[in-house]
């Protein structure tokens, strides 16, 4: 099956508002696009428009954490971690408090908006908060856990949110625990750590390397902070190369995480697919994939060069 | 209560925790005292033996900087000993240089990075209307401040939300630290832009208890409520009164005995 990760986000949401009462929802003029329209039209009374005013939307979703209510904020995820970045650092990581982060719109994949509306920083500037969980789903099954765990989860979670359809690679059985990585493939030669849109890319890359010869492990790295070290260090002993695979920038986000677990570790080759320190620009987000070298065929080369 | 020796009581914290401390905000924090002791003396609803009550009013200092005055509040109504002021700024104190809920008991916000406190109180009001049990939200900003872009979101969503349990406080001693408000970023008529905003407005002497008060006291309906509260900065103290000087530096010793014999 194939569905928007959003869409699973704020058909969640919806079914949540049912379980748990305590929950209220914030958007900031973009509930059509962040699809939190499903909370609104079940619970008009819980929801809150803040308008076009993403400092704010942050702030008063600290309020309403303090009054003991689980508020998740929602735009997209270049102004809610960008613009508002030091009111969530100030008001939400440093106390600690309550607040989902659940941003859409996330990467190169936002298309043809453009450079200004992709945001390629954003896992980046929330992993450097103390206290900040970092979810990135890669599929509309796997969103439904993540929006249920955030919601369950005591303290500030960053919910990276895609907006294109995408092929599911997880199912209904897939366990997922916030902290905890997902092996979707064992492997002893080369291991890739992907999160997001990149996992299925990931998959198919395995499934080549594999027919070729190369016995290739791929880990769902849902959670970026906090990472699962275990996971990633087990793989680190057994396999000659590790490649990450991020719709993110190679600098601060999954493939960084990665680099500063294994440092200093063994002679582990290891190679990252990212974006390369460049902004997006406006294009059909596959052509746009294409380009910036987040592909099947990219991992593949990365993977085959460091062996 | 004598309001007069009361503040001259709380300065003299004020003023000893600073140069304990040999850092801090003296400033704002004597400019705000009448403010602080209205809300604590006479107006919130809290419990100082029960400090975390669900149905407590909330208090949020959005210039948190000014925490010094409010320390010295919470300590005399009793949320902590007043030996405690003495540690302020220090690595083992529960009083830390801007407001911490977390360390300090009757602190109920963090803040001092500005103008967040506004947007943090909105959701605050919010809240309390979602949980029905009749708190009232109190917000104390800085004229300084008000230049921060956030202040008016807040504003906003305030009157789009018709907070009516919801009162901002403005602490308008016409000092920030590069000068006059005039000279660094004018604000005009501040009355005008909340009424514009759409809060019910209210001005009044801030340093006169019973006038304060008054103001806190009247009910709004489907507004929220705003309240210009002209202040000196330094108020108290002679040499420290509209000197930007003392926006954010500690009296040595010498200048503490002075302050200490004017306070007496």
């Amino acid at each position: 099956m194939s569905k928007a990760i959003r869409v699973a986000y704020g058909e969640t949401l919806a079914k949540l508002g049912h379980e748990n009462d305590k929950i209220v929802v914030l958007d900031a003029d973009l509930s059509g696009a962040t699809q939190t329209k499903f909370f609104k039209k079940e619970f008009p009374d819980r929801f809150y428009n803040i308008g076009i005013a993403e400092e704010n939307l942050m702030g008063v979703a600290a309020g309403l954490a303090y009054q003991g209510f689980i508020p998740f904020a929602s735009t997209f995820a270049v102004f809610g971690t960008g613009r508002a970045f030091e009111i969530i650092r100030n008001q939400i990581a440093y106390v600690n408090l309550n607040v989902k982060l659940a941003l859409t719109h996330s990467g190169i994949s936002v298309g043809e908006d453009g450079g200004s509306h992709q945001s390629i920083e954003d896992i980046a500037l929330m992993r450097s908060l103390p206290n900040m969980t970092i979810v990135v789903p890669c599929d509309a099954i796997e969103t439904e856990k993540a929006v249920r765990a955030a919601a369950n989860f005591a303290g500030p979670v960053y919910l990276r949110l895609a907006r294109p359809a995408v092929d599911d690679v997880t199912s209904d059985n897939t366990e997922f625990k916030i902290g905890k990585a997902n092996v979707l493939k064992d492997g002893n030669d080369a291991c890739i750590i992907a999160c997001g849109l990149m996992v299925g890319k990931a998959l198919d890359a395995a499934k080549k390397l594999s027919e070729s010869g190369i016995d290739t492990a791929v880990i769902n790295m849902h959670t970026i902070k906090p990472l699962d070290k275990e996971t990633i260090l087990k793989y680190n002993s057994k396999c000659k190369v590790i490649v990450t695979a991020e719709e993110h920038t190679i600098i601060g986000g999954l493939g960084s995480a990665v680099a500063e677990t294994i440092a200093g570790t063994n002679g582990t080759k290891f190679a990252m697919v990212g974006i390369e320190d460049k902004f997006g620009h406006s294009g059909n987000p596959d052509k746009l994939f294409e380009e910036y070298g987040l592909t099947t065929d990219n991992i593949i080369k990365k993977v085959k060069e460091n062996l | 209560m004598d309001y007069i020796e009361k503040g001259k009581e709380l300065r003299r914290d004020i003023i000893k925790m600073l140069h304990i401390a040999k850092s801090g905000h003296p400033g704002g924090s004597l400019s705000e005292l009448e403010i602080l002791i209205a809300l604590y003396y006479e107006v919130m609803n809290i419990d100082p033996k029960n400090p975390t009550k669900e149905d407590r009013d909330l208090f949020v200092l959005s210039k948190g900087h000014a925490c010094p005055g409010l320390y010295a509040v919470l300590a005399d109504v009793g949320y902590f000993p007043k030996d405690d002021l003495w540690t302020l700024r220090k690595a083992e104190s529960k009083l830390q240089g801007h407001p911490d809920s977390h360390k300090t008991l009757g602190i109920d916000v963090n803040s001092g990075s500005l103008g967040q406190g506004a947007s943090v109180a909105v959701g605050l009001a919010i809240g309390a209307k979602r949980k029905g049990l009749g708190q009232k939200v109190y917000c104390l900003l800085g004229d300084g401040e008000c230049q921060e872009g956030l202040v008016w979101e807040a504003a906003m969503a305030a009157s789009h939300y018709k907070l009516d349990n919801l009162t901002f406080i403005l602490d308008n001693n016409g000092l920030q630290i590069d000068g006059r408000n005039d000279e660094v970023m004018s604000l005009l008529n501040i009355k005008d832009k909340f009424s514009a905003f759409g809060f019910k407005t209210f001005e009044v002497d801030g340093h006169n208890v019973s006038e304060i008060v008054k103001a806190l006291k009247e009910n709004v309906y489907n507004q929220p409520k705003f309240i210009l509260a002209h202040t000196v900065k330094g108020k108290g103290i002679s040499f420290m009164e509209n000197n930007v000087g003392w926006h954010g530096k500690a009296p040595n010793d010498e200048e503490y005995e002075l302050a200490m014999k004017e306070l007496m």
